[in-house]
């Protein structure tokens, strides 16, 4: 390990220490508590939603922020702080089903390299540099078309494209692990490939697993919203956050900013939350990055 | 030196081609198992005139009755031949919509792409040099909200600030509406671009910064810096002397590598901001279900990123002699 040296120079007479206040646990900690606390108001908010609030309302059609509405009201008169939460809950619902499916691919693929042996090992190589050699929303677009849109689309789009980079971690630690001893040993031992891969391999790639899918899963929100954005994703009946946003799209050059603004910012905050968590989550977990 | 050249060439495109061919079976397969009708998608309105036997006909005409391998077959050999089909909504051959809209999308990358790359690049030097002070912390701050901030988000609120309250910049498209194409001037087009492309360096400034900050704090732990700094080299001297030689290449190459996100954004931005460009008309192919476009132009985006990727690969080994050297020995 590298020491890390501060000269205290006379040009600079307060050398940079580490950062004070919290250490990297409690920051994981602090910020595993605030993102439990917004998915539970998103949760909360999101299934307690009162049908008159998502129906329209003409009387209070296009009305600016207030106390009564949180972030304004649109064209028909509904309340955009209950269509947020709404359309953050289907994304959320989404991004779980689709990080997941990714988080599956990516182990069947590192099980894969694990138990087989060079030609295994070149085949999941070559699948990932396949997969990374289109852009992301390319493969979105041709999935969402082929299945005519909706929510089947995207859930397989996302599934297909968030694997690669979780794969290429996997792949890495797996080839780290084969060359361990105690799995050469099983080897000699006369262990099968599928008896080392279950029983000394996948307990070590557990906790990569879980931080990979957790750094997934705000990617997968992301994309649905953008697919759906585009209008190849949910139908423009459903209050997703992408709907909302491209609806916004049009009344933008009537002054009305709250329209896109606040479901935008909902959405950022709420993805940086949960990336963030990821991050933290990843330093404590991983020894490699624990260093840094 | 000059033979293994030659096949780490030839390598690379027999890799290239097999991504290709990949991604045609891949992309050829899906449009097959999707339930969209060729024959219907075609023809459109006037389904209802067309009796069942001249529907038989048509797809006898089209080879449709065939099995999908020696259709794929038939694709890819008019594919070879430089024949992407005819696009549908634009009534043209694929390639020239491709090769169209290529220009006016190469201009905005090109803008968003130089753009992030300095400044991302100035950000993550200025991060890691006030290594957990003020600036430091905003630029990290920044960049992690700005990998959290949905593209085309970014873009409505840019247009909200500088077209619907400053009015300084037009409301999207690509020309100014209304004006014959020979009275566009290119201080039009300049006009126009301003606001996507700020939209896409702006994003695009977080991964650069943040792996810049990482890769000059690594340097700067380094013993050759301890050394440097015991002779008195503080500053910009020391950063000039010793840390951007060492950080300047990793950058470009990350910048290279990053094509494919820079695709995926600018489909976002045009969309946003009605630019006219490839991302467009990918959309508008996926929308309106037009086939040719469409697969013309996942193979066109496929070639794209494996381009960036390659000349990533390839500055490397041309100009670091470490590896030029570990290669050739």
């Amino acid at each position: 390990m590298k020491a890390t040296v501060h000269y205290p120079s006379t040009a600079s007479p307060s050398p940079p220490v580490r950062r004070k206040g919290l250490s990297g646990r409690q920051r994981a900690v602090l910020t595993l508590l605030v993102s439990l606390l917004l998915i539970a108001g998103i949760v909360y908010f999101g299934l307690s939603a009162k049908p008159e609030q998502l129906s329209t309302d003409l009387m209070a059609r296009n009305e600016a922020p207030s106390l009564k509405h949180w972030f304004g009201t649109d064209w028909l008169g509904r309340d955009m702080f209950a269509r947020t939460m709404a359309g953050l809950l289907l994304s959320m619902k989404v991004g779980l089903i689709g990080s997941f499916s990714s988080v599956l691919i990516a182990a069947s693929l590192g099980l894969m390299v694990a138990v087989g042996g060079r030609p295994a090992d070149r085949m999941v190589t070559w699948l990932t540099d396949l997969f990374l050699s289109l852009p992301h929303m390319v493969t979105l677009i041709l999935i969402a078309f082929v299945c005519g849109g909706g929510l089947k689309g995207i859930v397989i789009g996302v599934a297909l494209t968030h694997w690669p980079n979780l794969t290429r971690v996997l792949r890495a630690e797996v080839m780290q692990l084969k060359s361990a001893e105690y799995v050469q040993i099983s080897r000699q031992m006369g262990k099968s490939g599928w008896w080392v891969a279950s029983r000394h391999i996948l307990p070590h790639l557990v906790p990569q697993l879980l931080v990979g899918w957790l750094i997934l899963f705000p990617h997968a929100i992301l994309h649905e919203a953008a697919i759906t954005f585009l209008g190849l994703g949910l139908s423009p009946h459903q209050p997703a956050i992408g709907v909302i946003l491209s609806e916004a799209m049009r009344y933008l050059t009537a002054g009305m900013w709250w329209l896109a603004f606040f479901p935008g910012l909902s959405l950022l905050v709420l993805v940086l939350t949960l990336d963030r968590l990821g991050h933290h989550l990843r330093s404590i977990v991983d020894p490699h990055e624990a260093q840094r | 030196m000059n033979g293994r050249w030659l096949v780490r060439l030839g390598w690379k495109l027999l890799r290239l081609l097999s991504l290709l061919a990949a991604v045609c079976f891949f992309s050829f397969w899906l449009v097959h198992l999707s339930p969209i009708d060729p024959v219907q998608a075609y023809i459109g309105a006037d389904m209802m005139l067309v009796g069942p036997e001249q529907r038989q006909q048509i797809e006898a005409y089209w080879g449709l009755d065939r099995p999908p391998l020696e259709q794929f077959g038939r694709w890819l050999a008019s594919l070879l031949h430089g024949d992407f089909g005819t696009s549908m909504i634009y009534r043209q051959p694929v390639l020239d919509v491709i090769a169209e809209r290529f220009w006016s999308s190469f201009l905005l990358l090109a803008a968003a792409w130089v753009l992030s790359g300095i400044i991302g690049f100035a950000a993550g030097i200025l991060a890691a040099m006030t290594r957990d002070r003020w600036p430091d912390r905003l630029i990290s701050w920044y960049c992690y909200t700005l990998a959290a901030t949905p593209t085309y988000w970014l873009g409505l609120v840019l247009l909200l600030i500088f077209s619907v309250w400053l009015e300084w910049f037009p409301i999207g498209l690509g020309v100014p509406a209304g004006v014959p194409a020979e009275y566009v001037t290119w201080q039009d087009r300049l006009h126009h671009m301003v606001l996507p492309a700020m939209a896409l360096s702006i994003t695009g400034i977080a991964p650069i910064a943040l792996h810049t900050r990482q890769k000059l704090l690594d340097v700067l732990n380094s013993e050759f810096v301890l050394f440097a700094k015991a002779r008195g080299f503080k500053g910009w001297r020391l950063l000039r002397r010793h840390g951007l030689r060492n950080i300047a290449l990793p950058a470009i190459s990350l910048q290279f590598a990053a094509f494919s996100e820079l695709f995926g954004g600018t489909v976002l931005v045009e969309q946003v901001f009605s630019y006219p460009g490839l991302g467009q008309a990918l959309v508008e192919a996926g929308l309106r279900g037009d086939v040719p476009l469409l697969l013309g132009l996942v193979l066109f985006s496929t070639l794209f990123v494996y381009v960036g990727n390659g000349l990533a690969d390839g500055l490397y080994r041309w100009i670091d002699p470490r590896i030029r050297k570990g290669s050739a020995a």
